[in-house]
C-alpha cells in the first residue's frame, strides 16, 4: 500500500523560502501569482494490506519523524 | 472586554501589579493596553527583579564610550574604532525549537550591535544541554548546533568562538547565549533616544506576522509540563532577510538621516517604541493600520506584541523619507511611515482612525515595578577529607576525562560554523580566545565567553569572581590585553530566597573582579526562570570578553610550536580538588568549596603574561582551567600533535592533586631553551610563582611512571564522543 | 586586468574577493545583480556567500537574475569567469559548467582547511606547480559535486579537474574527500577551460598572518 504525504508550514509561520521563490517569480513576469508557500512531499509504500492500520502507521511516522508539529501541518492519502 | 483575574494571570502579571497598572491610568486598561503593560513590565523588559543588584557592577574604564543601558555596550579601541557587543539569552524558545530558537537567537543579538551602526565582525555562543543519557540532550544539540550555524553562515558573520557544556542541571532548561561583536567608526554611534517633534517613525524589515506573539511573557515563565502546547508562538528566523535589512541599515547609516534606531526584538514594537519615546523624554503616536503585515485580519492587540524577527523602527530626520526609502527598496525591504514623536509623553495607537491605546511613557518605563526581592546566603559545604585519592589511576582517569561530552574535541560543533567569512579571523574556535583582525588595520581583538556553573552553585560569589577572572585569562593567553565585558545571567526564579541568593553573591563576585582588574561590564542580560517545575538550574553567568591586540605580531595561540622547548607553569599549584572535573566526573562527588581565587595574583600572573608574549619569549601559552595542569597539556598537545615529557611532582605528595587540582591564575608557557634565563629573571625579579615541569617532545605525551600514549592515539580518543554523535541523533 | 564582482543580496564573500583581487592590483567593480549591464571586464567573480538565502536550491535564484544573461554572453565571447562555493553553484545552475552540487555526505555544513592537488593545465592555476598541494578553507553545505558518465569521461579526457581533494601528501580518496564530491572534485572547468567553479575558497587564503598564502596563486595566474 502506497500513501502520499504532504507536510506544510501552518497557517502563521512565517515561510522564507516560499517568499523568495514568491517574489522572484514576480519578477520574471508570472503577474497573477498571489502566493507561494513551500512544502514537503514523501512516497511511502508500506507492506501491510489493512488499510485502517497503514493509516495508523503512516500518523505515527508523521508524528515522531517526519513532521515537525510545532510549525507544521500534514495531509495523508492513499495513492495504491 | 472586562479584564478578569484569569486574564491577568494569562499576561504574566500578578494582581498587585494589575492595581498598579490602574493607578498609572486612573482608569481600568483594554486588552491592548493590558498586553504592552504585560510585555513592558515582564522580567525579560523591565528587569525588575535585578535592577538594583545590576546598578552595583563597574561600568566604566578609559576605553568604554557607552555602558549598559544601550542596545550593547561600546568601547574604544583607538584611531576612532570603536567595538560594539552583547551577549542575550534565548534559554526558553530553544528549549521548545531548538533550531529556530538558537537561529532566532543569533538574529536577535546581531541586530542589537547593527543597530547601533556596526558592521557585526564576530559571533559566539555559550550552550549548556542535559546530561548524556537524558534522551533530548542530542536531539537539542543538534538542532541548536544547526541553528546556530544556520543564521550565521548564512548572513556571512564568523561562528569564531564559543562553549558547549553538557550538565544534568539542564536536563529540562537547556541554555543557549549569543554574543555578537561589531565593528563602527566611534563618531558614527547610534543611539536609541528620540528627538525634536514630529519626526517621522519608519517601520524597516519583514512584514508583522503572528510570531511569538508573548515570547517575552514566555522566557518569564518557568516551564511546566504544558510548555510543549505553548509551542505556536516561536518565531521563524530569516537569515536572508536579516543580511538585506543589516546592509540597509548600515548603508543608510552613512548619511545623517536617522536621529535614532532600534530593533524590534522581545516584545517587538511595543518595546522598540516604548524605548525610544521614553530615553528621548517625548511622545509617540502610531497608526497601526501603516503597519506592514503578513497575515489578513491581524489585530492592534497582535502587532503590538508579535515577535516577529528582522525588524527595526527608525526616527528619521525630516525630509530624509525618499532617499531613506529608496535604499531599502534597493534590497525589497518594507519601508512605512508609521507615526511621529510628539510631546505628549504618552504613547497613543490608532487603528482605523480610533484610539485603541493611550498610555503614559512613564508607566511602561520609569514606573514599571522595580522588587527587592528577598534572599538568603548560599550556604556553603565544607571540604570534606579525601581519604582514598591516592587509590586512583591516573591513566584510567585522564583518558575517562578526554573521552567525556564536556572535555571531548567540538570540531564536530565547530566545523558546522563559518568561522573564517569576512577573511579576518586570526584564531578560530579551540583556541583559548578567537582574535579577528580589525578590517585592513594592523590590529585585532580577542573574544572568549566562559562560565563555571559548578563553581557558582558551590560559591556564588567565588563562581562569579572565578568566570570575570577565567576571561580574562583566556583573552591574555592569545596576547591580546582584556578591556571589557558582556554578561548573560542565567538563573532560576527569582521569587525563590535561594536563587535570588544566587544572583546578589554572584553580582558580589563579578563585581569584585571587574573592579580589581578595570574590566567592566558594558552590556549584559538577565535571564530568570530557568527550571521546570521548582527544580532550578545552576546558578550560570556567562562571561564575554573583549580584548585588544596592539600588534598582530604579537597573536599567540596553544599549540605547542618546537620539540626540545622546556615548559613552566605560571602561578602556585596548591592542589584544590574540591567541584574539580575530576572529583566531579571521576570520584562523583559534589560537594566542597571551588578554588578561591586571589584577586592580586590573578593579575600580577596575568600582567606578567603580556609582558612574557610582548618580549617574544613565549612560544605557546595557554590557561590552566578546569581539568588543572594535565588537561592544558593534552589541550597543547592535541591540537598540535607535539608531545611532552613531564616529571613527577616533588613538592607534593598527591600526583592527583597536583595535575588535575584546579587552583586559579594559573597559565602554562612553552619557551625556547635560549630565552630561558631571561624568562626565569623576569619572572623572579617580579616575584612570580613559577616551576618547570618538563619538556615537549616528539609523539608521546608522558608522565613519568603514569601515563604515555602517542599524542595521535590521545586525539583520536578526543574525538569519538562527537563521532559516535551522528548515529544516535533523531531525524 | 578589469575584474568585476557580481553581488547579489545575500552574497556575502563579495568584500574578501574584492580584498584579494585588489591586492593582486585588479582594477576590480562591484556589480549589482539588477545591473543589465556590465562592465568592460577580463574576469568575471561569481562570489560565495547565501544569494537569495540558499531558498529553494542553493544558486537557483541568483541564476535567473539580469546580470547572470551578461555574463553568459561574456563567457560566451571568451571572458574569464570564476565562480567559488555559492558562485560554483549559481554556474552549475546557469548550465555554464554540467553537472551537480548535492548536499554534503554527512548532511551538515562544512567549514574546514583541506588540502587540495591542483591541476595547472589551465589559465588559473598555472603559477602553481602541476600536482602542487594547496590547503584552502571550505565552507558549504552543498558541495558534492555529481555528474553522468558522459560528462565524466569528457572531464578526463580533456583535462577539466582543476582541484581535488587531498591530504596533506597528496593522497586522493574516500578518507580525503569532504563531501562525497565524484573522484574528489573540488574544482571544475567547463569544456573552453574559460569558467572556473570552486568550492574552496582562495580569497580567504591570501594573508600569512591570518592564515596562508595559498589562494593568492589562482588571482595572480589570471593576471599574466
Amino acid at each position: 500500500m502506497k500513501f502520499a504525504i504532504t507536510v506544510t508550514l501552518k497557517k502563521d509561520v512565517l515561510d522564507p523560502q516560499g517568499k523568495v521563490v514568491q517574489q522572484t517569480l514576480q519578477n520574471m513576469g508570472m503577474d497573477t501569482l498571489v502566493n507561494v508557500r513551500q512544502g514537503k512531499y514523501f512516497e511511502i509504500e508500506l507492506n501491510e494490506t489493512k488499510e485502517d492500520v497503514a493509516k495508523n502507521l503512516i500518523e505515527e511516522m508523521c508524528k515522531k519523524l517526519l513532521v515537525n508539529l510545532i510549525i507544521e501541518n500534514y495531509t495523508i492519502n492513499k495513492i495504491s | 472586554m472586562k479584564i478578569s483575574n484569569k486574564i491577568i494571570e494569562r499576561h504574566g502579571l500578578k494582581i498587585d501589579e494589575y492595581k498598579k497598572i490602574k493607578l498609572l491610568l486612573e482608569r481600568e486598561p483594554n486588552l491592548l493596553e493590558l498586553g504592552i503593560f504585560s510585555a513592558m513590565w515582564n522580567e525579560h523588559c523591565s528587569y525588575k527583579s535585578s535592577k538594583v543588584h545590576l546598578k552595583k557592577l563597574p561600568t566604566k574604564n578609559k576605553y568604554v564610550i557607552q555602558g549598559p543601558g544601550e542596545n550593547a555596550g561600546v568601547i574604544d579601541i583607538g584611531d576612532d574604532d570603536a567595538i560594539i557587543f552583547k551577549i542575550e539569552s534565548h534559554n526558553h524558545p530553544s528549549f521548545i525549537e531548538p533550531y529556530q530558537g538558537a537561529a532566532t537567537g543569533v538574529g536577535g543579538i546581531l541586530r542589537d550591535v547593527f543597530t547601533m551602526g556596526a558592521r557585526p565582525i564576530a559571533l559566539l555562543n555559550s550552550i549548556h544541554f542535559g546530561e548524556e543519557k537524558n534522551k533530548k540532550t542530542k536531539n537539542l544539540l543538534n538542532g541548536v548546533v544547526s541553528g546556530i550555524g544556520g543564521y550565521g553562515n548564512c548572513i556571512g558573520i564568523p561562528t569564531v568562538a564559543g562553549e558547549t557544556k553538557f550538565n544534568e542541571t539542564y536536563n529540562e532548561n537547556i541554555l543557549v547565549n549569543a554574543m555578537a561583536v561589531g565593528h563602527a567608526n566611534k563618531n558614527k554611534i547610534f543611539y536609541s533616544k528620540a528627538k525634536g517633534l514630529n519626526k517621522p517613525v519608519v517601520y524597516v524589515g519583514s512584514k508583522t506576522g503572528r510570531d511569538g506573539i508573548h515570547g517575552a511573557s514566555m522566557a518569564s515563565a518557568e516551564f511546566d509540563e504544558n510548555s510543549e502546547d505553548k509551542k505556536p508562538t516561536v518565531q521563524v528566523g530569516d537569515p536572508f532577510t536579516e543580511k538585506l535589512l543589516l546592509e540597509a541599515c548600515l548603508q543608510l547609516m552613512k548619511d545623517n538621516s536617522i536621529i535614532s534606531i532600534q530593533d524590534m526584538g522581545a516584545a517587538g514594537l511595543t518595546s522598540s517604541s516604548v524605548e525610544m519615546a521614553h530615553k528621548g523624554s517625548l511622545g509617540l503616536e502610531l497608526d497601526l493600520s501603516k503597519v506592514p503585515c503578513r497575515e489578513e485580519n491581524m489585530t492592534p492587540y497582535e502587532m503590538m506584541l508579535s515577535e516577529s524577527q528582522e525588524r527595526m523602527l527608525i526616527i528619521l530626520e525630516e525630509g530624509k523619507e525618499e532617499s531613506a526609502k529608496k535604499i531599502f527598496d534597493k534590497w525589497d525591504l518594507d519601508f512605512k511611515i508609521i507615526g511621529k514623536t510628539t510631546s505628549s509623553n504618552k504613547l497613543i495607537l490608532k487603528y482605523d482612525n480610533k484610539t485603541v491605546a493611550d498610555i503614559p511613557i512613564n508607566a511602561l518605563s520609569t514606573d514599571a515595578p522595580i522588587y527587592q526581592r528577598k534572599w538568603e546566603k548560599t550556604k556553603l559545604v565544607k571540604n570534606k577529607k579525601l581519604n582514598n585519592i591516592k587509590k586512583g589511576n591516573f591513566k584510567e582517569s585522564l583518558l575517562k576525562i578526554l573521552t567525556s561530552p564536556n572535555h571531548s574535541n567540538k570540531k564536530w560543533i565547530t566545523q558546522q560554523y563559518d568561522q573564517m567569512v569576512m577573511g579576518d579571523t586570526i584564531l578560530r574556535s579551540g583556541s583559548d580566545a578567537a582574535v579577528i583582525k580589525i578590517h585592513q588595520k594592523n590590529k585585532a581583538i580577542a573574544v572568549s565567553v566562559d562560565s563555571s556553573a559548578n563553581y557558582c552553585n558551590a560559591s556564588p560569589q567565588v563562581g562569579g569572581k572565578q568566570i570575570v577572572c577565567e576571561n580574562w585569562r583566556n583573552l591574555i593567553s592569545v596576547g591580546s590585553r582584556p578591556i571589557a565585558i558582556t554578561n548573560c545571567l542565567n538563573f532560576g526564579n527569582p521569587e525563590n530566597k535561594k536563587i535570588m541568593g544566587q544572583f546578589v553573591e554572584t553580582i558580589d563576585g563579578i563585581k569584585e573582579a571587574c573592579e580589581y582588574l578595570d574590566f567592566p561590564v558594558v552590556s549584559g542580560n538577565v535571564s530568570f526562570y530557568n527550571g521546570t517545575n521548582k527544580k532550578n538550574i545552576f546558578p550560570t553567568p556567562v562571561i564575554g570578553g573583549v580584548g585588544l591586540v596592539q600588534n598582530l605580531n604579537k597573536v599567540i595561540d596553544h599549540r605547542f610550536k618546537d620539540i626540545g622547548n622546556e615548559i613552566l607553569v605560571i602561578g602556585k599549584t596548591f592542589g584544590h580538588l574540591h567541584q574539580s572535573v575530576y572529583m566531579n566526573e571521576i570520584l562523583g562527588i559534589n560537594d566542597g568549596l571551588p578554588p578561591e581565587v586571589n584577586l592580586k595574583n590573578e593579575k600580577n600572573n596575568g600582567q606578567i603574561i603580556m609582558q612574557l608574549i610582548d618580549n617574544n619569549f613565549v612560544r605557546s601559552v595557554h590557561d590552566v582551567s578546569a581539568g588543572g595542569i594535565i588537561l592544558s597539556l593534552a589541550e597543547m598537545s592535541m591540537s598540535s600533535g607535539i608531545g611532552v615529557k613531564i616529571a613527577r611532582p616533588n613538592k607534593l605528595s598527591n600526583i592527583f592533586e597536583y595535575f588535575f587540582g584546579e587552583d586559579q591564575s594559573r597559565y602554562i608557557v612553552e619557551i625556547k631553551k635560549e630565552k630561558i634565563s631571561a624568562t626565569i629573571k623576569l619572572l623572579d625579579e617580579n616575584n612570580i610563582f613559577h616551576e618547570t615541569i618538563g619538556q615537549t617532545q616528539a609523539n608521546n605525551f608522558s608522565v613519568e611512571k603514569e601515563f604515555d600514549e602517542s599524542v595521535d592515539k590521545i586525539y583520536k580518543l578526543n574525538n569519538t564522543w562527537f563521532k559516535n554523535i551522528n548515529a544516535t541523533i533523531k531525524k | 586586468m578589469k575584474s568585476s564582482v557580481i553581488v547579489f543580496p545575500g552574497s556575502n564573500c563579495d568584500r574578501d574577493i574584492a580584498v584579494a583581487l585588489e591586492k593582486l592590483q585588479f582594477k576590480n567593480k562591484m556589480v549589482w545583480h539588477k545591473d543589465s549591464e556590465l562592465p568592460k571586464s577580463d574576469l568575471i567573480v561569481i562570489p560565495g556567500g547565501f544569494s537569495y538565502g540558499d531558498y529553494l536550491r542553493s544558486g537557483a535564484i541568483a541564476a535567473k537574475s539580469k546580470i547572470l544573461n551578461e555574463v553568459i554572453k561574456a563567457a560566451n565571447k571568451g571572458c574569464l569567469i570564476l565562480g567559488v562555493c555559492n558562485g560554483f553553484q549559481i554556474l552549475i545552475e546557469t548550465g555554464l559548467i554540467k553537472g551537480a552540487l548535492l548536499r554534503n555526505k554527512n548532511l551538515k555544513f562544512i567549514n574546514k582547511d583541506v588540502y587540495l592537488k591542483v591541476n595547472n593545465t589551465n589559465q588559473f592555476c598555472k603559477n602553481y606547480k602541476n600536482g602542487q598541494i594547496i590547503k584552502l578553507n571550505i565552507a558549504h553545505n552543498e558541495g558534492n559535486y555529481f555528474t553522468d558518465k558522459n560528462h565524466l569521461m569528457e572531464i578526463k579526457e580533456n583535462n577539466l579537474i582543476a582541484f581535488q581533494y587531498c591530504d596533506e601528501k597528496g593522497l586522493v580518496n574516500d578518507e580525503t574527500n569532504p563531501n562525497g564530491s565524484l573522484n574528489n572534485i573540488a574544482g571544475i572547468l567547463n569544456s573552453k577551460k574559460n569558467i572556473l567553479g570552486m568550492m574552496p575558497h582562495p580569497e580567504r587564503m591570501i594573508d600569512k598572518i591570518i592564515s596562508n598564502e595559498d589562494g593568492l596563486n589562482i588571482f595572480s595566474s589570471i593576471l599574466n
